[in-house]
């Protein structure tokens, strides 16, 4: 089944210049979307997943620049365009929801005006226009009462609701690609289960691609068809949702399975955490960044950064235990289950 | 089961914060961030307490240490009534009850070593002197997994798991027998979360700790927690053995709230039926008479409306405050 692309990072290398030096914050970083699919990013803090969308959406803060790479949307190269070009661009044909919901709408402005904004600027709509279809947009995220609720001003939305008006601006375009970066983080579990719903719902009803950012495991796998995780600045294992929670085949992608519980299980388990620090982006090791924390680091781990080894069809892992020579071992989480 | 020993019972307890409107007002409302609650804490148990911002989980436990002066109702801690204590007659209580904060990053002061930060509530309390209790620290440090040369250094100079230790470190300088974590966790990344749970069920085992653990993530709380307390607006409705709670969830806000928790697994993420919640948690400055869950609730009936459901013992020590278990 051939599948359209949408967008396309090829090597993305993004740096921070601090006065401690350069933080090589992303190391060369490919990942790929299809039209009308949801990927996830999973990583720890500091494993480049939010430094790569903002690479992406070019919304670096001023120390930060990308070094090498390409961002393909839709044959265009975002990495090479001026800021004026991507201020057409955000908003209007990439939305973005943020962690914050509080922080990122304008306490000084009414909702209605905030949701009409992008829609009088890149749609180009009358104001009457711009009303009406952001009444729409609260109504399809389900706000009780849009009209009253538009004339409202942030303090008086509730978190949840909050982030539902974050949602309705993103979408409000009609964006091919939403960006939501720790959407439901800050949220409570039953609000996350509405907002989770929700975002699943629109993207088979508007064919929305979305990116999610995520920590949380138990958010991709319900959301996501295909699932990158990343470490130390690099993809360390990507493939289907499947793939990744059933036939993990990196160390890292073993550990995050490992340390977290599972609320099914009945028994006691204690869990088992990946020991030791992240690696300090300052100087990242020569080798895999996760050899340090690895309880299966060989001598080439220390020494050579593993290329990403095609495991099976669309999964790929950065691990050398998966090159043809390395010594086999039995994953300790999965299902044991092999690539078709 | 009756061979365990309470160390904390709670009576009826109440914390109301005052809500001033306008300038003349004379009669403010009133938050009912905790509005008649009761429970025990058991003697080297963890009890979890789970709910939505707002249910008042982390204003009971404030309360329990008399952070927050309580509004009415008891403490009974180890068989005295601590609650209409004064601050002198606190401080050997305060000895005895610690508390681990959430956010790393504020609970520290920036400008103090983390060894001052760690021997200070030993000296508060004047339990050694300087050379002893910096012997203390350096005892502490190892335990929590840190090096004993850390003590020099300043709060910055560490990571947010660190940090955690070191607030974990600094809360038992001073050898207590009960510990409030008020989301410990939830600051930190997957894989440093399962190192400082781990380490608090180590030290609990060795130091003979009672935990009171409040948090929201659900599926964490339900693997350090012996029982686990539900709370929604205010009130207790479901307090129950985690694995009870989790498999036999009795009332209708808990079915919801555990229906919500994200399932690491995708086939199980697909095949699960999620109990989408209606509308809002409502005001507590006003709340809702009777159940005060009944506003969201498929199953209320006119009673739920009128009358507050009682805390009840189902069977087996499964307690749920909701009419549809009404005998």
């Amino acid at each position: 089944m051939e599948k359209e692309k949408l967008l396309e990072i090829r090597n993305l290398k993004t740096s921070f210049y601090t006065h401690v030096g350069e933080v090589k914050a992303v190391g060369g970083v490919s990942i790929d979307l299809n039209k009308g699919e949801a990927i996830g990013i999973v990583g720890e803090s500091g494993s480049g997943k939010s430094i790569t969308m903002m690479s992406l959406m070019g919304l670096l803060s001023e120390n930060g620049k990308i070094i090498d790479g390409e961002i393909i949307f839709e044959g265009r190269d975002l990495a090479k365009l001026s800021e004026e070009e991507m201020q057409k661009i955000r908003g209007n044909e990439i939305g973005m929801i943020f962690q914050d919901p509080m922080t990122s709408l304008n306490p000084v402005l009414t909702i209605g005006d905030q949701l009409m904004e992008p829609l009088i600027k890149h749609k180009k709509m009358s104001k009457k226009e711009a009303w009406d279809r952001a009444v729409q947009m609260l109504s399809l995220v389900g706000i009780p009462s849009p009209e009253s609720r538009m004339k409202q001003y942030p303090h008086e939305f509730s978190g949840g609701m909050r982030q539902r008006v974050m949602i309705a601006m993103a979408l409000a375009c009609e964006p091919k690609l939403l960006i939501a970066d720790e959407p439901t983080t800050a949220l409570d579990v039953t609000i996350q289960a509405q907002i989770l719903e929700l975002m699943k719902e629109l993207k088979d009803k508007i064919n929305t691609s979305i990116i999610l950012i995520t920590h949380d495991l138990g958010v991709v796998a319900d959301v996501c068809d295909r699932i990158n995780v990343m470490y130390g600045g690099l993809v360390a294992e990507t493939g289907s949702t499947r793939d990744i929670f059933y036939r993990p085949k990196h160390p890292y992608t073993w550990g995050l399975l490992k340390s977290i519980p599972n609320p099914k299980k009945d028994e006691k388990e204690r869990l088992k955490p990946i020991e030791g620090q992240p690696p300090d982006l300052l100087k990242p090791p020569v080798g895999c960044p996760f050899a340090d924390r690895c309880e299966y680091a060989m001598k080439i781990c220390m020494q050579q950064r593993p290329p990403l080894f095609e495991v099976g069809e669309g999964h790929k892992a950065a691990c050398w235990l998966n090159h043809p020579d390395a010594p086999k071992v039995e994953p300790p989480v999965g299902r044991g289950e092999t690539n078709e | 089961m009756s061979d365990k020993k309470t160390l904390i019972e709670v009576k009826g307890l109440k914390k109301y914060f005052p809500v001033k409107k306008g300038l003349f007002n004379k009669t403010p409302s009133y938050v009912k961030a905790v509005d008649d609650v009761s429970f025990t804490i058991n003697k080297g148990e963890t009890l979890g307490l789970v709910g939505e911002s707002g249910c008042g989980k982390t204003t009971t436990g404030r309360t329990i240490i008399k952070l927050y002066e309580p509004t009415d109702g008891q403490i009974i801690y180890d068989g005295v009534d601590i609650a209409k204590f004064n601050e002198k007659q606190m401080i050997p209580y305060r000895r005895k009850m610690q508390m681990i904060f959430q956010d790393p990053y504020a609970s520290l002061n920036p400008r103090m070593t983390v060894g001052d930060i760690i021997s200070e509530p030993i000296m508060i309390h004047n339990l050694m002197d300087k050379k002893a209790a910096q012997e203390r620290v350096q005892y502490l440090l190892n335990r929590v997994g840190l090096n004993s040369e850390h003590a020099n250094r300043y709060p910055h100079e560490f990571s947010g798991g660190q940090r955690q230790r070191i607030g974990i470190a600094r809360a038992l300088a001073v050898e207590p027998e009960f510990i409030i974590a008020d989301e410990p966790i939830s600051a930190l990344d997957v894989s440093i979360q399962a190192q400082v749970v781990n380490m608090l069920e180590d030290l609990q085992e060795d130091l003979e700790l009672t935990y009171l653990f409040v948090a929201h993530d659900l599926s964490m709380v339900k693997h350090i927690s012996t029982r686990i307390g539900v709370m929604y607006l205010g009130k207790m409705v479901e307090l129950a053995e985690s694995n009870e709670l989790y498999s036999k969830p009795l009332h209708p806000y808990t079915q919801a709230l555990l229906s919500a928790i994200p399932i690491p697994d995708p086939d199980e993420a697909a095949s699960k039926k999620r109990i989408v919640l209606e509308g809002e948690i409502p005001s507590p400055i006003d709340p809702p008479k009777g159940c005060r869950f009944a506003g969201r609730c498929k199953y209320a009936t006119e009673k739920c409306r009128e009358v507050t459901p009682e805390l009840k013992d189902v069977g087996g020590g499964h307690m749920v405050a909701c009419h549809l278990y009404d005998k």
